[in-house]
C-alpha cells in the first residue's frame, strides 16, 4: 500500500461571534486605562492591590436611572443604600446628585450626618435599631422603617415618653415568586401580619405613618417580581386611605436592581441575561399609575438601589505573584487579592482583564489570592493570556459591597483612589498601616 | 498524556471544550493524532502508527507532535 502524504498537524482556534462572548478575545483585550488614567501608572503610584473608583461613571449611573425613573413618574426620589458602599466620597457624590441617604444601623446612620444629610432625608431601615437611636431619629424627623413587632413597641413608648412623634413606615415582606422569599425582615403581607402592624399604628397617636416600605432581594432578575411589590403596597395604602382617610406620602420600592455581574454558575455572561432598568422602571410605574390614585394622591416613589448605580465604576488592580501548574496539569495563577479584599468573588464571576498586551495564546485557569487558605479562590476557571509573575490585571464591576464588606485578614486592607470628572486621582480611603490595627489592641500588664 | 473527558471531537475534525466553550478546528492528520490519543496511546504507539501509513521522517514527526500535543495542552484539551 502506497503511503499518503505527511502535512503538519495544525490546531487552529475558531473565533466565531458567539464564541467571543464566552470567551477568549474580546474578555481578554488587555485594559490599560480606567477613564483615562494609566493603570500601570496607578499600580506605581498608590501600590497593588488598589481599588479605583469613576466619579464619571457614578454621576453617568445615577443621572441614567433618574431619567429613566423620572420620565415614567411625576415623583421620584432616589436614597443612597450606605452598606453598598459607605465610602465617604462616593456617599458624597450620590447626595450631590441629590440621594437620600438609607442606612441600617447606628453607625451608618451617625456617617450619613456627617456626611451632612438632613435628619429628614435619612430613611433608617434594617432589624437593629437601639432605643437611644431611634429616639435620635425621630428629633431629627427621619423616616423610620419598622422591622419588627417589639421595635413598633419599643417606639410608642419611647415616643410618649419623649413627646414625639415620629414618622414611620413599615417594612413589608411578601412573596413575589422570588425565591428565596426574604420573610425574615419586616411585617407579611399575605397573613396579615402587615395589616395590623398598619392598624397599630394608625391607632397611636403618638406614630405618624407616612409610607410603605419593601425590598424585595437583592440581584433581583424579574421585572415581574417588581410589579408584584408595587402593586401589593398600593394595595395597602389605598385600604389605608379607604378606612383611615390618610393619604400615605410614599411607596418605597427598596432597591435590588441588578448589575451586569455575571453571578457564580449562570451559563451566559450578565451583559446578555440582565433585564435593563428601563423594564424594571416599567414595571413599578406602570402598576402604580395604573391603581387608581388622583394626581395629587400619587405617592412619591423612593428607590434605594444600591448595586446597579456603583458596581460598574468600581475597579480592582492587582498583581500576579506567581504561576504554578497542579497535580491535575491545571494552571494556576496567584494574584496579591483574594477574598479578604475582593468579597463578591463568592457570588460572582467577576470579569478580570490583562491590563497590558499580551500574545494570542490563552489558558484555562484558576485564580488563586494570596491567603494561605483553600478557599481563597478568585476564578475557579478562566481563559486568560498567558500570564507571568509581575503581570497586572483589572477586575471589573467590584463598585458594590466590596468596600465595605471586605475583611482585614491576613494582609492589610489597600489603598482606595477616586478618579474625579478631571481625571485627577485622589485618595479616598488610606491603605492600612501596622499603627493602624496596632491603636486598637490593648495588651494586659502581664503579657507585656 | 491524555484528551479531557469533556472535549467533543467531531469526524470533520472540530473541537469543542465546554469548559471554556472554545471551539478549535484541526487537520486530517491532527484528527488522527487527537484518535490515538483518546485510545491513552503512547507518543512512541503514536508516532508508530503514523509512520505506518504517512510518508514522514520519524523525527520530523516527533518533533511536530510535540508542538501539536504542546499546543492541546496549552488549549487545555489534553489533561
Ligand atoms: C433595605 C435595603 N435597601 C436597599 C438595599 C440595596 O440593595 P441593592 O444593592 O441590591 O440595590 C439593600 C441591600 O441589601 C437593603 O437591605
Amino acid at each position: 500500500m502506497e503511503k499518503k502524504r505527511y502535512e503538519r498537524p495544525t490546531l487552529r482556534k475558531m473565533n466565531t461571534g458567539l464564541m467571543n462572548k464566552f470567551g477568549t478575545k474580546t474578555e481578554n483585550e488587555p485594559v490599560t486605562h480606567i477613564e483615562s488614567v494609566s493603570v500601570k501608572g496607578l499600580l506605581k503610584e498608590y501600590g497593588s492591590p488598589l481599588f479605583v473608583i469613576s466619579e464619571k461613571q457614578i454621576r453617568r449611573n445615577f443621572q441614567n436611572a433618574s431619567r429613566i425613573f423620572k420620565t415614567r413618574y411625576p415623583k421620584v426620589q432616589f436614597a443612597w443604600s450606605y452598606k453598598t458602599n459607605y465610602l465617604d466620597a462616593v456617599c458624597q457624590i450620590f447626595h450631590q446628585e441629590g440621594s437620600w441617604a438609607e442606612v441600617v444601623s447606628g453607625f451608618e446612620y451617625d456617617k450619613a450626618q456627617r456626611n451632612g444629610v438632613p435628619g429628614n432625608q435619612i430613611i433608617f431601615n434594617g432589624p437593629d435599631k437601639t432605643d437611644e437611636q431611634l429616639v435620635t431619629a425621630a428629633k431629627n424627623n427621619s423616616l423610620i422603617h419598622i422591622d419588627h413587632y417589639d421595635e413598633l413597641y419599643a417606639l410608642i413608648r419611647l415616643s410618649e415618653e419623649h413627646k414625639l412623634r415620629p414618622r414611620v413606615a413599615i417594612r413589608i415582606n411578601m412573596d413575589t415568586g422570588i425565591y428565596p422569599k426574604w420573610d425574615r425582615f419586616g411585617f407579611n403581607f399575605e397573613n396579615g401580619q402587615a395589616w395590623n402592624a398598619l392598624t397599630r399604628i394608625l391607632n397611636s397617636p403618638n406614630l405618624d405613618l407616612v409610607g410603605l416600605h419593601c425590598h424585595i432581594g437583592t440581584f433581583m432578575l424579574s421585572p415581574n417580581a417588581y410589579a408584584t411589590a408595587a402593586r401589593n403596597l398600593c394595595e395597602l395604602a389605598w385600604s389605608v386611605k379607604e378606612r383611615y382617610g390618610k393619604i400615605l406620602q410614599y411607596l418605597d420600592l427598596g432597591g435590588g436592581f441588578p448589575s451586569t455581574n455575571t453571578l457564580k454558575g449562570a451559563y451566559l455572561p450578565g451583559t446578555d441575561t440582565v433585564p435593563s432598568l428601563d423594564q424594571f422602571a416599567d414595571a413599578i410605574t406602570d402598576v402604580i399609575l395604573g391603581y387608581g390614585f388622583s394626581q395629587d394622591e400619587l405617592p412619591l416613589l423612593i428607590l434605594e438601589s444600591g448595586r446597579a448605580l456603583i458596581d460598574d465604576a468600581g475597579y480592582l488592580l492587582g498583581t500576579v505573584l506567581a504561576t504554578k501548574r497542579l497535580s491535575d496539569g491545571r494552571r494556576a495563577t496567584i494574584l496579591d487579592f483574594g477574598l479578604n479584599t475582593l468579597f463578591t468573588s463568592l457570588w460572582y464571576e467577576h470579569k478580570v482583564s490583562p491590563a497590558q498586551p499580551m500574545g494570542q495564546q490563552t489558558e484555562e485557569m484558576v485564580l488563586y489570592g494570596p491567603l494561605c487558605m483553600n478557599i481563597d479562590i478568585v476564578r475557579e476557571s478562566i481563559v486568560m493570556p498567558l500570564l507571568e509573575k509581575g503581570n497586572q490585571l483589572v477586575v471589573h464591576q467590584v463598585g458594590a459591597y466590596n468596600m465595605t464588606q471586605w475583611m482585614q485578614f491576613i494582609t492589610l486592607r489597600p489603598n482606595i483612589v477616586l478618579i474625579d470628572t478631571d481625571n485627577n486621582t485622589h485618595i479616598i480611603r488610606k491603605a492600612e498601616t501596622m499603627e493602624y490595627i496596632d491603636s486598637l489592641e490593648e495588651i494586659p500588664q502581664h503579657l507585656k | 498524556m491524555r484528551i479531557r473527558k469533556n472535549i467533543a471531537v467531531s469526524d470533520e475534525g472540530f473541537l469543542f471544550n465546554p469548559a471554556t466553550g472554545d471551539s478549535f478546528s484541526t487537520n486530517g492528520i491532527g484528527s488522527e493524532i487527537i484518535s490515538l490519543l483518546k485510545q491513552d496511546k503512547s507518543t512512541s504507539e503514536i508516532i508508530e502508527e503514523i509512520s505506518k501509513n504517512y510518508d514522514v521522517d520519524r523525527l520530523l514527526l516527533e518533533r511536530d507532535l510535540e508542538e501539536f500535543t504542546g499546543l492541546l495542552k496549552d488549549y487545555s484539551i489534553l489533561e
